[in-house]
This record gives structure tokens, sequence and C-alpha cells, in this order.
């Protein structure tokens, strides 16, 4: 067998028409689960059992079962209810895209907001003490005092998980998608050469990766500031 | 001055107490650490704390604003006592300011921000203001020059002091100390009790559990010595150290005096 780079170099501006949709999926989901994490959060830290239990069982069911087969049973199990083929949301419920984003945001709202808990244990409860002994209220502490630390300890996690999430839109191509790996696919059925489509399609998403790394590194140095006992 | 206080005793003891602790008790779980607390403190006294560790030290102050809540007893603190009711928390949280002992400044923020966050969001004070009492506080403590730093890059000396003006800022009637010099390196203790006797002398009321028997000698109105939950003797200074009542008080004078 032949290795044809020609092959690589022409496929992947074909590949990048793809790459529009594979970030709106991402951004979309990342945004959607972000806003899901926090209220999710929210509820899992309220100390009232009616708003811990539905948010425990939510990250359970996410957390514990593939995003494919969630895509599957958003994508072909629900029309199969008759009330979900006539109710308001079936326009948005027959798009496979919506159905991706859907699939993926509830999938990050899971994580993200583990993630967004790991942050908030990990605020030094010292510091909230000072705080409730300055008077400063309950909603307040959070606003002010916990949320910042929490965010920047778990900016390394959130930053994998966004990595995750890239990689798991691939996932959108099973459901006839024409994402990226879906635009590969299509190719390599034209072409019958997956070895060279499928590594240029490897190499566009380790670029992204690695742009997200240095992306969340950046940031964090920046709200790493405090950390530093430098002078000056 | 040991000749004025009975003096400036019976005056203050007119006027009602500052903070009050009528049989307090406090459980963890089946633990009790405190049990049938009582504690009178007047305006512009300096009481000190001390007593072996896990003796209810922390835990009494702590209740003093509601870190801690108490099981049963009463404490009142400027004229409010302590229930479940929010507002008469916060209000008592208002008049009493704390230090720790490991300092819990807030680290993402500078210095000048730790000692603003409370005047803005409690006082409502504006900016401009704000930061001028902060300014002012920081020069109390000896250094306005750190006030753009983030705590992390202070000594812990320095961020004990900026502790000690952040909860200045806030104009409480009374302070309470957790061992504040107990996490410091041997050299940065004296300046953060010579600010503390500045404190003191001015007329602050003052309440510190410390160790720091020096300290304890030179300002203390009043030495609370506490064991096992309880309050086993009060007395001032001269008393305390020459002539401690109980057995307890002695044995521990023993221990800490000899090192
Ligand atoms: N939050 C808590 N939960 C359980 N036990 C506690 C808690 N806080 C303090 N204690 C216990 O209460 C006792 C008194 O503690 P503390 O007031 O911190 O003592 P001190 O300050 O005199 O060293 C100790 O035995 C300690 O273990
Ligand atoms: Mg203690």
């Amino acid at each position: 067998m032949t290795f044809d780079f020609s092959l690589i170099f022409s496929s992947i501006p074909k590949l990048l028409s793809g790459l529009g949709l594979t970030l709106e999926l991402l951004i979309l989901s990342s945004f959607i689960g972000l806003v899901l994490a926090v209220f999710t959060l929210l509820m899992r830290i309220s100390g009232r059992w009616f708003l811990m239990a539905p948010a425990v069982a939510y990250i359970y069911i996410f957390r514990g079962t593939p995003i494919l087969v969630q895509i599957f049973v958003i994508y072909y199990g629900l029309p199969q209810f008759e009330f979900i083929r006539t109710g308001v949301l079936w326009p948005i419920l027959r798009e496979p895209f919506w159905c991706c984003v859907i699939a993926l945001s509830l999938n990050a709202g899971a994580y993200v907001s583990e993630i967004l808990r790991g942050g908030v244990l990990g605020v030094d409860k010292g510091v909230l003490e000072a705080a409730s002994a300055l008077g400063i209220s309950k909603s307040q502490r959070f606003i002010y005092i916990t949320s910042p630390i929490a965010i920047r300890l778990s900016l390394p996690a959130y930053c994998n998980d966004t990595i995750s999430m890239t990689k798991a839109t691939a996932l959108a191509s099973t459901v006839t998608l024409l994402e990226m790996t879906g635009v590969a696919r299509t190719i390599v059925a034209q072409t019958f050469s997956p070895y060279e489509i499928f590594i240029s399609v490897a190499i566009i998403y380790m670029v992204m990766a690695w742009m997200l790394q240095k992306g969340f590194g950046l940031l964090e140095i920046r709200m790493s500031r405090y950390l530093k006992a430098t002078a000056g | 001055m040991s000749k004025q206080e009975p003096d400036m005793n019976t005056n203050k003891s007119e006027q009602e107490p500052i903070v009050i602790l009528e049989h307090v008790c406090k459980n963890f779980g089946g633990f009790k650490a405190l049990t049938d607390v009582n504690l009178t403190v007047h305006e512009g006294k300096k009481i000190v704390v001390c007593g072996p560790s896990g003796s209810g030290k922390s835990t009494m102050i702590r209740c003093i604003n509601r870190l801690e809540e108490h099981d049963s007893g009463r404490i009142v603190v400027a004229g409010k006592e302590l229930t479940h009711e929010l507002k008469d928390i916060d209000a008592v949280r208002c008049e009493v300011g704390m230090v720790f002992q490991s300092f819990n400044l807030f680290p993402h923020l500078k210095v000048l921000d730790n000692l603003t966050l409370a005047l803005k969001l409690v006082r409502k004070m504006p900016k401009l203001e704000a930061r001028e009492t902060a300014m002012r506080y920081l020069e109390r403590v000896h250094i306005p020059d750190q006030v753009d730093k983030y705590p992390s890059q202070l000594s812990g000396g320095q961020q004990q002091r900026v502790a000690i003006a952040r909860a200045l800022c806030m104009n409480p009637k009374i302070m309470l100390f957790d061992e504040p010099t107990s996490a410091l390196d041997p050299e940065m203790i004296s300046e953060v009790l010579d600010v503390m006797v500045g404190l003191a002398q001015d007329g602050m009321t003052m309440i510190c559990v410390t160790h720091e028997m020096g300290f304890a000698r030179s300002i203390a109105d009043y030495i609370v010595f506490m064991d096992q939950g309880e309050i086993v003797e009060i007395n001032p200074p001269m008393e305390f150290f020459e002539n401690p009542k109980s057995e307890r008080t002695k044995l521990f004078l023993k221990q800490i005096l000899t090192h």
C-alpha cells in the first residue's frame, strides 16, 4: 500500500468545509452546557433535597451512559412517541443537528457541573468564614468569593472537558450530519482512501485541541496572577 | 495602670456589658466543646483567653459572632441577643471584627479590595470613600505601601496586619482574635502584637485567644483560663500569674512558661 501525501493536502480544504458545523456544535453545546452546569451546580449545593435529588439523578444518568447512545435515544428513540411527533418541540427534535446539540449540551452540563463543584469545594472554608464575619451575606459570598476562586480552580478540568467535547462532536456524523468527520466519510466513500483522509481529519482535531489547550493555558496564567508569590 | 482598673470597672459596670455569655453550652455530636460558659465583657476591656489546645477557646469566641451556633444558654452582643434571627446575626457581625490564626484574606483580591469589599457590599460605601477608609487603616497597621499587592505576595506578618485592617475598616465595637500570631514565624510576631497593643491603647474592646503571655500581662484586664470546655478561672493578669487558684491553671502555666 502507498501513502498519498497529495491526497492529504487536497482533502484538507474539503474537510475544513465541515469545520463550520463542528464549531457550531461545539460552541452551542458548550454554551448551553455551561448554563445547565451552573443551574445543576446551584441545585446540587442548595442543601435542599428536592433540588439536590434531580440534579444528582441527571448527573448520574448522563455521566453513566455513552454520548452515542444518548444521541441515538434522542434522534431515533423519541420520535417513537406520538406526543413527541405532535408536540411543539418536534421541529427541533426531528433535526439531527438539534438532537446532537441537545445530547452534547446535556452531557457537558453534567460533567461541567461536577467540575465546578470540585472548584467550589476547593475554596478555603476559612476565607468564607472571614467573609461571614465581615457581615457579607451568603449570596454575596458566592458571587464575590466562591465563584472567582472556584472558576480558577476548575479551569484545567474545564479545558480537558472542552477538548473532549470537541472530539465528541464527531459522533454527529452517525446521524447524517456533515460536520468534519461526516465530510471525511463521504470523501472516503468517493476515493476509497480511508487512511489519508482520516489522518487528515485527525490532524485537524489535534490542531483544534492544541489551540484550546493554549487558549486555556493563557487564561489560566492570567487568572493565576494572584497565586504568584513575586514581589512587585 | 492596674490601680485605675477597679475604678474604671465600677464606672463601666453601670452600663450594659457589650458581650454577655450566660450558661452557654455547645456540643459537636456527642462531644461537649463548651459547658456552662459565663463571661461578661464591658466596653473597652481587654480579655485574653488561654488554655490547652482543644479546650474550647476558638469555639467560645466563634459563638460570639455566630460562626458557631450555641446549643443552649444566652449570648448578647452589643445589646442584640444571638438567636436564629438572621437580621440580628448580621447586626452583630457588623459590630464584631474577627482576626483568624490563618489570616483568611481573600486570595484573589488585592490588599485594597480585601479591605473595601465588605465596605462596599455591607456598608454600601461609595468606592472613593471606601478607598480612603482602607488607606487610613492600612496606615494604622503600617503597610500603606502594600495596597496593590495580592496576599500571596506578602509575608505572614503583613498578611495578618492586612487582616486586622480589614476587620477595623468596618469600625467594629469589639475585636476578636483567635491565636493571631500562632501561624507566624517568630520574627514577625512582634509586628502584629505591636498593632494589637496600639489598638488596646486606643480603647478597643478586645477578646484575644493567645499564648503570648507577655502581651497578656501588659494589656489584659482579665485573663480567662479554659480547660475541657469550661472556664476554670477569670483573673487580672497579676493575680493569674502570681496566684493561680486552680491546679489546672498552675499546671498550664508551668507548661507554657517553661517554653
Ligand atoms: N466543627 C467541629 N466539629 C467537631 N468537633 C469540633 C469542631 N470544632 C471544634 N471541635 C472540637 O471541639 C473542641 C474544642 O475546639 P476548639 O474550640 O477549636 O479548641 P481550642 O481553640 O481551645 O484549641 C476540640 O476537641 C475540637 O476537636
Ligand atoms: Mg483554637
